[in-house]
């Protein structure tokens, strides 16, 4: 298979992943190939297999709906790239140019 | 339709998607409070926040209260259920994915019944396409004004339970989308399973609306839209209303139809009493949505469905009807009485009990009840007069020891002062006048009134009026109906 | 005294008897080191003062004659995957330097519980997505047995400070045989336990379904302590097996392996690619275990082929919604951005994609693409589906297989650690690395990398043993047989 430099980039958009046109140029034929080895699972009749998600037998794991401690406003956003004395501080959906 | 004047038959399609809150303490995987309103980035914890290594755990309780909703919306519970990653980037969403629930929702295939707006003897069956959980957001504000560039963002919110409920495209017109939304409400307080606040978001509404238009003898549906950003039930009718409009003029304008246009979202602007569209993303959602792999399913068995079953008790609907039959009272007044919630019902229940009428006791609670509680906005729990009260009050009434207008005064009374009927009467000097007063009251008021008297022969019977207002006057405690009967039978009796 | 840095059972002994404290233990792993990092480069951060602080706890906790967890004083390593709130959390990633979480992972928590000193966390392939740990931000590791080549990985400096003597103890994990590689790439003993049995509560994941923490040391012996502190349930982890832990230390004494049914993967041994040294170690493991007693049966999974394939359609569709939330807004690397970026796309937009461009390796977001289009749509069906439905099929062989021997025995790598940068431009080659480890991932069994002898270079060479769920106690068994009747795991780099 193959995937172009344009299939590439509306993946990359879908992950988020802003990729230089030289990374879009060694990745393409890198994942075209990989998927290409992976394509050997279309040899196997899967009809009647159910698919496996998990590797346990176990269902039903919750908690009762007690509460417990939350962490401290400066706790809760220590790690932050931005931030004011509340809240996290991301960059707005619209930019000066919209 | 009406509110459009064209010559070609149009149809309005309504499908409603419903996000309710649901009561739990704590959040859908975490045990992080729930409570509204707290100060920003307070109720969070490495789960809801989507800090790496973090695991979900389910809420059991927001299970319960699925199933419990489900139920009551005649839904089915599959025996299994299981949790999806619905992925997209947003910075109210930390993981990058919210957890929902995609091809095995907890509930399934379902209807709630309204009635039709459109005629009130009818009730209207609107059929439920799923119910399923998932994690709410959190909150983003943005403020230009206040010159700030960055959003902020606070994840308190996130994680909440959510149960969203997806109608058929069922609905035909805007009432009866706001009568849809005013039983799913009542349904729900009645439960306890949601808040249903609009105003605080712990309901919020989606509509998804087009037109079928018959036009050259074909039926041609107009593109569909989903109209968000509502705030009240009167906002979902209102931007419905104009919806419906705008489609049909775009339509004659430029002869759109759901084949021409993908389906695209409207914003509600409640100022402006209008829809506008709102920016379409620069790429097709493509959610990826695959089982979350750390969380298990959730098997439901039957007996756990049926205890749920069991605890539902009597639902609004069922009250309805059985208020009509047990206190023999008409649909609407049963209607408006289950629509206030339990707390009304059981006032309701208690006085018409207690008073052993239970007509004069819904007239009483349409009337006088509401509207004190209107007058004094208060709630029926914390209203001052107790039903048993009440009631008692009206049984009186009903013995004709108090006629509808001094009972109104004991009535009034009581509100204003913390005594029960037997204190209001006291205190109001009203005492029972007996036969024999009224007699010699009654004797002397016509011995006055010898033209009253022949008119009263001459088969003018209305005229005895005239001695009633004397008669209050002379005793106020007199009944009137008493005075007017005994002197009718004594000019009788001659 | 000449300090066992490469014995924790032997540490415990000398504190218990008095000769040796945790601080002195502690100093020495510290001073070691410091010796062999220049060389080996296996840490991302060391915690030489909490460590002393922590040993120093213990001695007064010993004098005070209060009781001691089962690592009292031992000095441990941690992969820098697990959440530590003492120590940055970076998984060798841009994107997380200097990454603190307020929390530690329920292994590390349990870890201090028991009394163990932690000098540091390791290096790693990025997210854990490598087979080298060249994939990392925070530069290469090298082998102690020959630094011009790989440790293994993803777990690499987790196998190299053991390897090393720095520390008798580390802990990694394993998604596709994180531990086992790097394991056998520096003759130790590494496993990954039954999935479920080890919470992942703080393990930063790379594929959810598949990853789980796992100890290494020298010896089965070493191995069972750790795996002993950190297995149970945890209620915080939904994943995690609410079954009882037996009591390793009992299989570690049993070594009796006659009767013992060991499955031999004949397929693996004829697999292209595999290098005859490594042939000839399962071989003479084989051997090893048939003059002990053992019943030697020919077993096959007929899905092998399919392992690898699978493995890489379900671990980057994980992965690719795993790494959604490192996107710059809340914690981690956010890319600064110029005028012109946040007009052509927004500035929220602009952000997003060149924080992750700029935060994530060349590995990580090869898998993140391929998970994002294998689940996109139209793709679900034939890739992820697919894929689970194989799964299906191989976890079958592994069930069928087990009705037929009590362990499997076979190769951890096709070959001895390669040289650093060999494999690094074809990733599909550096996939090929996980050929007979990631069944055991995708069938959620546990498995055992034992030291199983050396290349005529000198290079450390595995053999895999690989049990039904829930038996790491017969893993725990057959490997202390195994090193009761071989030296492979007494031997020591000259570092």
């Amino acid at each position: 298979m193959s995937l172009s430099g344009a299939d590439v980039r509306k993946l990359a958009l879908l992950a988020r992943l802003e990729l230089s046109d030289a990374e879009v140029a060694v990745l393409g034929p890198q994942l075209a190939r990989i998927l290409d080895f992976v394509e050997q699972l279309s040899e196997l009749d899967t009809e009647e297999v159910e698919p496996m998600t998990t590797a346990l037998d176990v269902v039903n794991r919750w908690a009762p709906d007690k509460l417990h401690r939350s962490l401290t406003v400066d706790e809760a956003l220590a790690a932050a790239p931005r931030r004011d004395e509340s809240c996290f501080l991301v960059p707005p959906v619209l930019g000066p140019a919209h | 339709m009406s509110r459009l004047d064209t010559e070609h038959q149009v149809e309005t399609i309504i499908g409603l998607e419903v996000h309710v809150q649901l009561r739990t303490q704590t959040k859908l995987f975490c045990r992080c409070s729930t409570e509204f309103g707290a100060p920003p980035n307070t109720q969070t914890c490495p789960v809801c926040l989507g800090l790496p290594g973090a695991l979900p755990v389910i809420n059991e309780h927001a299970i319960e209260l699925a199933i419990r909703t489900g139920l009551a919306l005649n839904c089915e519970i599959p025996p299994l259920t299981k949790w999806d990653r619905k992925q997209y980037f947003y910075p109210d969403l930390p993981k990058g994915y919210q957890i929902s629930q995609f091809d095995l929702p907890i509930c399934a295939d379902g209807f709630l019944e309204i009635t039709d707006p459109a005629d009130d003897t009818h009730t209207r069956r609107i059929p439920l396409v799923r119910a399923h959980l998932e994690e709410d957001a959190g909150k983003s504000m943005h403020d230009e004004a206040a010159g700030i560039s960055d959003t902020r963002i606070d994840l308190n919110r996130c994680g909440t339970p959510l149960l969203e409920i997806v109608t058929q495209p069922a609905m035909r017109s805007a009432a009866e989308a706001r009568a849809f939304l005013s039983e799913l409400k009542l349904l729900l307080t009645h439960l306890g399973v949601s808040d249903c606040e609009m105003q605080e978001g712990s309901l919020r509404v989606d509509a998804n609306v087009n037109l079928h238009i018959e036009a050259d003898g074909k039926e041609i549906a107009t593109p569909i839209v989903e109209i968000k950003n509502m705030n009240s039930f009167r906002a979902v009718e209102r931007a419905i209303e104009y919806e419906v409009r705008r489609q049909y003029i775009d339509w004659e304008d430029t002869g759109e139809t759901i084949e021409d246009r993908a389906k695209q979202t409207r914003g509600w602007d409640d100022a402006a009493e209008a829809t506008f569209a709102q920016r379409e993303k620069e790429e097709s959602a493509d959610y990826r949505y695959f089982p979350d792999p750390d969380l298990l399913p959730v098997r439901l068995p039957r007996e756990r469905i049926e205890a749920a079953q069991a605890t539902l008790g009597e639902l609004p609907a069922a009250t309805r009807q059985r208020l009509q039959s047990q206190y023999d009272i008409k649909a609407y007044d049963a209607d408006v009485i289950v629509n206030q919630g339990p707390a009304m019902i059981a006032y309701f229940e208690t006085t018409a009990e207690t008073a052993g009428d239970g007509r004069r006791a819904s007239a009483w609670m349409q009337q006088d009840v509401m509207r004190s509680l209107k007058e004094s906005d208060w709630e029926i729990g914390t209203f001052p007069i107790p039903a048993i009260d009440l009631g008692r009050l009206l049984r009186k009434v009903d013995a004709g020891e108090l006629d509808n207008a001094r009972a109104r005064d004991v009535f009034q009374y009581m509100l204003e002062n913390d005594t029960d009927a037997e204190g209001a009467i006291e205190a109001l000097g009203i005492v029972a006048v007996d036969a024999g007063e009224i007699e010699a009251l009654c004797r002397e008021l016509l011995e006055a009134n010898p033209k009253v008297v022949e008119q009263v022969r001459g088969g003018k019977e209305q005229a005895i009026g005239a001695l009633i207002g004397q008669a209050k006057k002379k005793n106020p405690n007199a009944n009137p109906q008493q005075v007017k009967e005994t002197c009718l039978r004594m000019i009788r009796e001659g | 005294m000449s300090i066992p840095l490469d014995s924790a059972t032997e540490l415990l002994r000398l504190q218990a008897a008095g000769e040796l404290s945790a601080v002195q233990i502690t100093q020495a792993a510290l001073d070691r080191i410091a010796a062999t990092e220049p060389q080996i480069s296996a840490f991302t951060h060391r915690a030489d003062e909490a460590a002393i602080a922590a040993a120093e706890k213990i001695d007064r906790d010993r004098s005070a004659g209060l009781p001691l967890g089962p690592l009292a004083g031992i000095p441990v390593a941690v992969k820098d995957v697990l959440c530590t709130r003492d120590m940055p959390t970076t998984c060798s990633s841009k994107m997380l330097a200097g990454y603190h979480s307020p929390y530690d992972a329920t292994v590390v928590a349990r870890l201090r519980q028991a009394g163990a000193v932690l000098v540091g966390k390791t290096n790693m392939d990025e997210f854990a997505m490598g087979a080298s740990t060249e994939t990392s931000a925070m530069g290469v590791t090298g082998n102690p047995w020959d630094p011009s080549r790989t440790p293994g990985g993803s777990s690499g400096g987790a196998a190299a400070v053991v390897a090393a003597g720095n520390c008798p103890l580390s802990l990694g994990s394993d998604t596709g045989g994180s531990i086992r590689q790097p394991a056998a790439f520096c003759s130790l003993t590494g496993m990954k336990p039954t999935y479920g049995r080890v919470s992942r509560y703080g393990l930063v994941a790379f594929a959810s379904s598949l990853d789980q923490v796992g100890p290494m040391a020298w010896t089965v012996e070493d191995a069972a302590l750790l795996l002993q502190v950190i297995s149970g349930f945890d209620p915080a982890d939904s994943t995690s097996l609410d079954e009882s832990v037996p009591n390793f230390a009992s299989d570690v004494a049993a070594t009796d392996v006659r009767g013992l049914r060991i499955g031999v993967l004949r397929d693996s041994l004829d697999q292209e690619g595999l290098e005859p040294e490594v042939r000839r170690a399962v071989l003479e493991a084989i051997d090893v275990y048939r003059s002990a007693g053992a019943e030697i049966v020919d077993v096959s999974l007929p899905h092998s082929h399919y392992w690898v394939p699978t493995y890489y359609v379900i671990a980057p569709c994980e992965a690719s919604s795993n790494l959604s939330r490192y996107d710059g807004a809340h914690y981690g690397y956010r890319a600064a951005i110029s005028d012109a970026e946040a007009a052509e796309r927004g500035p929220l937009l602009a952000t997003y994609c060149k924080s992750r461009d700029e935060g994530f390796g060349a590995e990580v977001k090869r898998r993140i693409m391929l998970g994002t289009y294998a689940l996109s749509t139209g793709y679900y069906d034939a890739y992820y589906l697919k894929a689970l439905k194989v799964r299906r099929l191989i976890r079958g062989d592994f069930d069928a297989a087990f009705a037929q021997a009590d362990v499997l025995l076979g190769p951890v790598t096709p070959s001895a650690a390669f040289r650093l940068g060999e494999k690094t431009d074809d990733p599909l080659q550096m996939y090929l690395c996980d050929l007979f480890t990631v069944g055991a991932n995708l069938a959620g069994i546990p498995a055992v990398s034992l030291p199983a002898g050396f290349t005529a270079e000198g290079l450390p060479l595995g053999v895999q043993l690989q049990a039904p769920p829930l038996q790491e106690a017969r893993l725990i068994r057959a490997g202390a047989a195994f090193q009761k009747l071989t030296t492979h795991h007494a031997q020591r780099p000259t570092l």
